[in-house]
Protein backbone atom coordinates (compact mmCIF):
# COMPACT_ATOMS: atom_id res chain seq x y z
CA UNK A 1 0.00 0.00 0.00
CA UNK A 2 1.45 3.33 -1.00
CA UNK A 3 1.75 6.26 1.35
CA UNK A 4 -1.06 8.11 -0.37
CA UNK A 5 -3.29 5.01 -0.13
CA UNK A 6 -2.51 4.79 3.57
CA UNK A 7 -3.55 8.41 3.90
CA UNK A 8 -6.82 7.53 2.20
CA UNK A 9 -7.62 4.44 4.24
CA UNK A 10 -5.55 4.66 7.38
CA UNK A 11 -7.34 7.31 9.41
CA UNK A 12 -10.11 5.63 11.32
CA UNK A 13 -11.34 3.89 8.22
CA UNK A 14 -12.70 7.13 6.78
CA UNK A 15 -12.25 7.44 3.05
CA UNK A 16 -10.16 10.50 2.28
CA UNK A 17 -9.63 11.75 -1.22
CA UNK A 18 -5.96 12.07 -2.08
CA UNK A 19 -4.87 15.63 -2.68
CA UNK A 20 -3.60 16.08 -6.25
CA UNK A 21 -0.84 18.32 -4.88
CA UNK A 22 0.34 16.28 -1.90
CA UNK A 23 3.87 14.94 -1.87
CA UNK A 24 4.93 12.68 0.99
CA UNK A 25 7.28 14.77 3.13
CA UNK A 26 9.80 11.93 3.25
CA UNK A 27 10.05 11.83 -0.53
CA UNK A 28 10.27 15.61 -0.85
CA UNK A 29 13.04 15.69 1.77
CA UNK A 30 14.99 13.03 -0.12
CA UNK A 31 14.61 15.00 -3.37
CA UNK A 32 15.89 18.16 -1.67
CA UNK A 33 18.84 16.20 -0.28
CA UNK A 34 19.51 14.78 -3.76
CA UNK A 35 19.52 18.30 -5.26
CA UNK A 36 22.02 19.56 -2.69
CA UNK A 37 24.19 16.44 -3.02
CA UNK A 38 24.05 16.66 -6.82
CA UNK A 39 25.31 20.22 -6.63
CA UNK A 40 28.12 19.11 -4.29
CA UNK A 41 29.23 16.46 -6.77
CA UNK A 42 28.67 18.92 -9.63
CA UNK A 43 30.99 21.47 -8.04
CA UNK A 44 33.68 18.87 -7.34
CA UNK A 45 33.47 17.40 -10.85
CA UNK A 46 33.50 20.89 -12.38
CA UNK A 47 36.67 21.72 -10.45
CA UNK A 48 38.16 18.39 -11.49
CA UNK A 49 37.25 18.97 -15.14
CA UNK A 50 38.88 22.39 -15.10
CA UNK A 51 42.08 21.03 -13.55
CA UNK A 52 42.11 18.07 -15.95
CA UNK A 53 41.82 20.18 -19.10
CA UNK A 54 44.09 22.98 -17.87
CA UNK A 55 46.97 20.76 -16.70
CA UNK A 56 49.22 19.64 -19.57
CA UNK A 57 51.17 16.94 -17.66
CA UNK A 58 48.16 15.22 -16.06
CA UNK A 59 48.74 11.62 -14.98
CA UNK A 60 46.97 8.93 -17.04
CA UNK A 61 47.51 5.78 -15.00
CA UNK A 62 44.55 3.57 -16.00
CA UNK A 63 45.64 0.51 -17.98
CA UNK A 64 43.27 -1.84 -19.79
CA UNK A 65 42.83 -4.06 -16.70
CA UNK A 66 41.70 -1.05 -14.66
CA UNK A 67 39.22 -0.02 -17.34
CA UNK A 68 37.79 -3.57 -17.42
CA UNK A 69 37.45 -3.36 -13.62
CA UNK A 70 35.60 -0.03 -13.96
CA UNK A 71 33.35 -1.51 -16.68
CA UNK A 72 32.41 -4.35 -14.32
CA UNK A 73 31.77 -1.83 -11.51
CA UNK A 74 29.50 0.15 -13.85
CA UNK A 75 27.59 -2.99 -14.84
CA UNK A 76 27.20 -3.99 -11.18
CA UNK A 77 25.90 -0.55 -10.13
CA UNK A 78 23.41 -0.22 -13.02
CA UNK A 79 22.18 -3.76 -12.26
CA UNK A 80 21.75 -2.82 -8.59
CA UNK A 81 19.43 0.00 -9.70
CA UNK A 82 17.32 -2.61 -11.50
CA UNK A 83 17.09 -4.80 -8.38
CA UNK A 84 16.21 -1.69 -6.37
CA UNK A 85 13.31 -1.05 -8.74
CA UNK A 86 12.20 -4.62 -8.08
CA UNK A 87 12.32 -3.99 -4.33
CA UNK A 88 10.25 -0.81 -4.59
CA UNK A 89 7.66 -2.47 -6.78
CA UNK A 90 7.45 -5.61 -4.62
CA UNK A 91 7.03 -3.50 -1.48
CA UNK A 92 4.25 -1.46 -3.10
CA UNK A 93 2.55 -4.73 -4.02
CA UNK A 94 2.87 -5.84 -0.37
CA UNK A 95 5.13 -8.77 -1.23
CA UNK A 96 7.53 -8.51 1.72
CA UNK A 97 9.66 -11.63 1.08
CA UNK A 98 10.22 -10.59 -2.54
CA UNK A 99 11.01 -7.01 -1.54
CA UNK A 100 13.52 -8.30 1.02
CA UNK A 101 15.20 -10.52 -1.58
CA UNK A 102 15.51 -7.61 -4.00
CA UNK A 103 16.87 -5.34 -1.24
CA UNK A 104 19.37 -8.05 -0.25
CA UNK A 105 20.43 -8.40 -3.91
CA UNK A 106 20.95 -4.64 -4.11
CA UNK A 107 23.07 -4.72 -0.96
CA UNK A 108 25.20 -7.59 -2.30
CA UNK A 109 25.74 -5.72 -5.58
CA UNK A 110 26.65 -2.60 -3.60
CA UNK A 111 29.19 -4.57 -1.59
CA UNK A 112 30.66 -6.10 -4.78
CA UNK A 113 30.97 -2.57 -6.19
CA UNK A 114 32.74 -1.37 -3.02
CA UNK A 115 35.08 -4.39 -3.12
CA UNK A 116 36.02 -3.74 -6.74
CA UNK A 117 36.48 -0.07 -5.92
CA UNK A 118 38.89 -0.82 -3.09
CA UNK A 119 40.76 -3.29 -5.30
CA UNK A 120 41.18 -0.48 -7.83
CA UNK A 121 42.53 1.80 -5.11
CA UNK A 122 45.08 -0.78 -3.96
CA UNK A 123 46.22 -1.16 -7.58
CA UNK A 124 46.91 2.58 -7.67
CA UNK A 125 48.68 2.45 -4.29
CA UNK A 126 50.98 -0.23 -5.76
CA UNK A 127 51.66 2.09 -8.72
CA UNK A 128 52.73 4.80 -6.27
CA UNK A 129 49.62 6.97 -6.58
CA UNK A 130 48.29 8.12 -3.24
CA UNK A 131 46.15 10.94 -1.86
CA UNK A 132 49.35 12.89 -1.22
CA UNK A 133 50.84 12.40 -4.69
CA UNK A 134 49.90 15.55 -6.55
CA UNK A 135 46.75 16.93 -8.16
CA UNK A 136 45.68 13.66 -9.77
CA UNK A 137 45.86 11.67 -6.53
CA UNK A 138 44.08 14.36 -4.55
CA UNK A 139 41.21 14.82 -7.01
CA UNK A 140 40.86 11.11 -7.85
CA UNK A 141 40.71 9.87 -4.27
CA UNK A 142 38.51 12.80 -3.18
CA UNK A 143 35.88 12.21 -5.87
CA UNK A 144 35.87 8.41 -5.81
CA UNK A 145 36.17 8.40 -2.01
CA UNK A 146 33.11 10.62 -1.67
CA UNK A 147 31.20 8.37 -4.05
CA UNK A 148 32.34 5.22 -2.23
CA UNK A 149 31.20 6.80 1.04
CA UNK A 150 27.75 7.28 -0.52
CA UNK A 151 27.68 3.63 -1.67
CA UNK A 152 28.69 2.28 1.77
CA UNK A 153 26.17 4.58 3.48
CA UNK A 154 23.53 3.35 1.02
CA UNK A 155 24.30 -0.31 1.77
CA UNK A 156 23.99 0.34 5.53
CA UNK A 157 20.74 2.25 4.99
CA UNK A 158 19.41 -0.56 2.77
CA UNK A 159 20.21 -3.10 5.49
CA UNK A 160 18.34 -1.05 8.10
CA UNK A 161 15.34 -0.48 5.82
CA UNK A 162 15.24 -4.14 4.72
CA UNK A 163 15.27 -5.37 8.32
CA UNK A 164 12.70 -2.89 9.58
CA UNK A 165 10.44 -3.22 6.54
CA UNK A 166 10.41 -6.99 6.98
CA UNK A 167 9.52 -6.63 10.66
CA UNK A 168 6.68 -4.27 9.76
CA UNK A 169 7.99 -1.09 11.39
CA UNK A 170 8.67 0.65 8.06
CA UNK A 171 6.34 1.20 5.10
CA UNK A 172 6.78 0.83 1.32
CA UNK A 173 7.28 4.61 1.30
CA UNK A 174 10.55 4.11 3.17
CA UNK A 175 11.69 1.55 0.59
CA UNK A 176 10.83 4.00 -2.21
CA UNK A 177 12.78 6.78 -0.48
CA UNK A 178 15.94 4.72 -0.01
CA UNK A 179 15.46 3.64 -3.63
CA UNK A 180 15.67 7.27 -4.75
CA UNK A 181 18.96 7.62 -2.88
CA UNK A 182 20.36 4.44 -4.42
CA UNK A 183 19.45 5.52 -7.96
CA UNK A 184 21.09 8.88 -7.30
CA UNK A 185 24.33 7.12 -6.29
CA UNK A 186 24.10 5.26 -9.60
CA UNK A 187 23.57 8.51 -11.53
CA UNK A 188 26.62 10.13 -9.94
CA UNK A 189 28.75 7.17 -11.05
CA UNK A 190 27.65 7.81 -14.65
CA UNK A 191 29.50 11.14 -14.45
CA UNK A 192 32.47 9.89 -12.40
CA UNK A 193 33.37 7.13 -14.89
CA UNK A 194 33.79 9.28 -18.01
CA UNK A 195 35.41 12.23 -16.27
CA UNK A 196 37.71 10.51 -13.82
CA UNK A 197 38.52 7.19 -15.49
CA UNK A 198 37.91 7.36 -19.25
CA UNK A 199 39.83 10.60 -19.79
CA UNK A 200 42.87 9.17 -17.97
CA UNK A 201 43.58 5.99 -19.91
CA UNK A 202 47.26 5.07 -20.27
CA UNK A 203 48.22 5.10 -23.98
CA UNK B 1 -1.36 -4.86 2.44
CA UNK B 2 -2.22 -7.83 0.41
CA UNK B 3 0.17 -9.04 -2.21
CA UNK B 4 -1.19 -8.14 -5.59
CA UNK B 5 1.18 -10.36 -7.53
CA UNK B 6 1.99 -7.57 -9.96
CA UNK B 7 5.55 -7.12 -8.75
CA UNK B 8 6.94 -9.75 -11.09
CA UNK B 9 6.63 -7.53 -14.14
CA UNK B 10 8.62 -4.52 -12.98
CA UNK B 11 12.05 -5.81 -13.95
CA UNK B 12 10.78 -6.62 -17.45
CA UNK B 13 9.22 -3.15 -17.74
CA UNK B 14 12.52 -1.44 -16.99
CA UNK B 15 14.77 -3.79 -18.99
CA UNK B 16 14.77 -1.54 -22.11
CA UNK B 17 16.00 1.43 -20.05
CA UNK B 18 18.54 -0.84 -18.33
CA UNK B 19 19.93 -2.06 -21.66
CA UNK B 20 20.05 1.48 -23.08
CA UNK B 21 22.05 2.59 -20.02
CA UNK B 22 24.45 -0.34 -20.50
CA UNK B 23 24.73 0.49 -24.22
CA UNK B 24 25.54 4.15 -23.46
CA UNK B 25 28.20 3.00 -20.98
CA UNK B 26 29.60 0.70 -23.68
CA UNK B 27 29.75 3.57 -26.19
CA UNK B 28 31.57 5.69 -23.60
CA UNK B 29 34.21 2.98 -23.11
CA UNK B 30 34.56 2.61 -26.90
CA UNK B 31 34.97 6.37 -27.44
CA UNK B 32 37.59 6.55 -24.69
CA UNK B 33 39.90 4.37 -26.81
CA UNK B 34 39.54 6.52 -29.94
CA UNK B 35 41.97 9.31 -30.72
CA UNK B 36 40.03 12.43 -29.79
CA UNK B 37 41.40 15.58 -28.21
CA UNK B 38 40.89 15.77 -24.43
CA UNK B 39 38.35 18.60 -24.72
CA UNK B 40 36.44 16.81 -27.50
CA UNK B 41 36.41 13.52 -25.58
CA UNK B 42 35.23 15.22 -22.37
CA UNK B 43 32.44 16.95 -24.33
CA UNK B 44 31.20 13.72 -25.93
CA UNK B 45 31.42 11.73 -22.70
CA UNK B 46 29.60 14.45 -20.77
CA UNK B 47 26.81 14.51 -23.36
CA UNK B 48 26.38 10.73 -23.04
CA UNK B 49 26.52 10.96 -19.23
CA UNK B 50 23.76 13.60 -19.27
CA UNK B 51 21.64 11.30 -21.50
CA UNK B 52 22.18 8.41 -19.03
CA UNK B 53 21.35 10.63 -16.06
CA UNK B 54 18.18 11.88 -17.76
CA UNK B 55 17.03 8.30 -18.39
CA UNK B 56 17.80 7.35 -14.80
CA UNK B 57 15.97 10.37 -13.43
CA UNK B 58 12.90 9.94 -15.61
CA UNK B 59 12.43 6.17 -15.39
CA UNK B 60 14.45 4.70 -12.50
CA UNK B 61 13.61 7.58 -10.16
CA UNK B 62 10.11 7.80 -11.65
CA UNK B 63 10.28 11.54 -12.26
CA UNK B 64 8.42 11.02 -15.55
CA UNK B 65 5.44 9.62 -13.63
CA UNK B 66 5.54 11.90 -10.59
CA UNK B 67 2.95 14.55 -9.82
CA UNK B 68 3.52 17.97 -11.33
CA UNK B 69 3.55 19.38 -7.81
CA UNK B 70 6.85 17.61 -7.14
CA UNK B 71 8.41 19.40 -10.10
CA UNK B 72 7.00 22.72 -8.95
CA UNK B 73 8.34 22.12 -5.43
CA UNK B 74 11.80 21.14 -6.61
CA UNK B 75 12.35 23.83 -9.24
CA UNK B 76 12.60 26.77 -6.76
CA UNK B 77 14.94 24.72 -4.54
CA UNK B 78 17.15 23.89 -7.52
CA UNK B 79 17.25 27.51 -8.69
CA UNK B 80 18.12 28.67 -5.16
CA UNK B 81 20.98 26.19 -4.85
CA UNK B 82 22.29 27.10 -8.33
CA UNK B 83 22.13 30.80 -7.48
CA UNK B 84 24.11 30.11 -4.33
CA UNK B 85 26.65 28.22 -6.44
CA UNK B 86 26.82 31.23 -8.73
CA UNK B 87 28.70 32.95 -5.92
CA UNK B 88 31.48 30.41 -6.54
CA UNK B 89 31.45 30.55 -10.36
CA UNK B 90 32.85 34.07 -10.40
CA UNK B 91 35.94 32.80 -8.58
CA UNK B 92 36.25 29.90 -11.03
CA UNK B 93 36.16 32.26 -14.01
CA UNK B 94 38.77 34.47 -12.35
CA UNK B 95 40.96 31.40 -11.88
CA UNK B 96 40.72 30.61 -15.61
CA UNK B 97 42.95 33.62 -16.17
CA UNK B 98 45.00 32.86 -13.03
CA UNK B 99 44.48 36.34 -11.71
CA UNK B 100 45.52 36.95 -8.12
CA UNK B 101 42.99 37.59 -5.39
CA UNK B 102 41.63 41.13 -5.34
CA UNK B 103 42.91 43.26 -2.48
Amino acid sequence: MSESEMAMHGHGGALMEESPYSIPSRKLTMWLFIISDAVTFGAILFAYGYLRVATPDWQTPFKFASIINVAIMTFVLITSSLTMLGAVDASKAGDKPKAFRFLASTMVLGLIFAGLHIREWFGLFDAGIKLSSGLFGQTFFSITGLHLLHVVTGVVALAVVARKYSSGSLTPGHVETIGLYWHFVDLVWMFVVPLVYLTNIAR
Amino acid sequence: MAASGKSGNVIANYLPVYFVLLAIAGIEFFLAYQNFSTVGLVGMLLFLAICSAALGLLYFMHLAHEKRSLFFSLIPATIFVLLMMNMIWSDSIRLLHMRPFAH
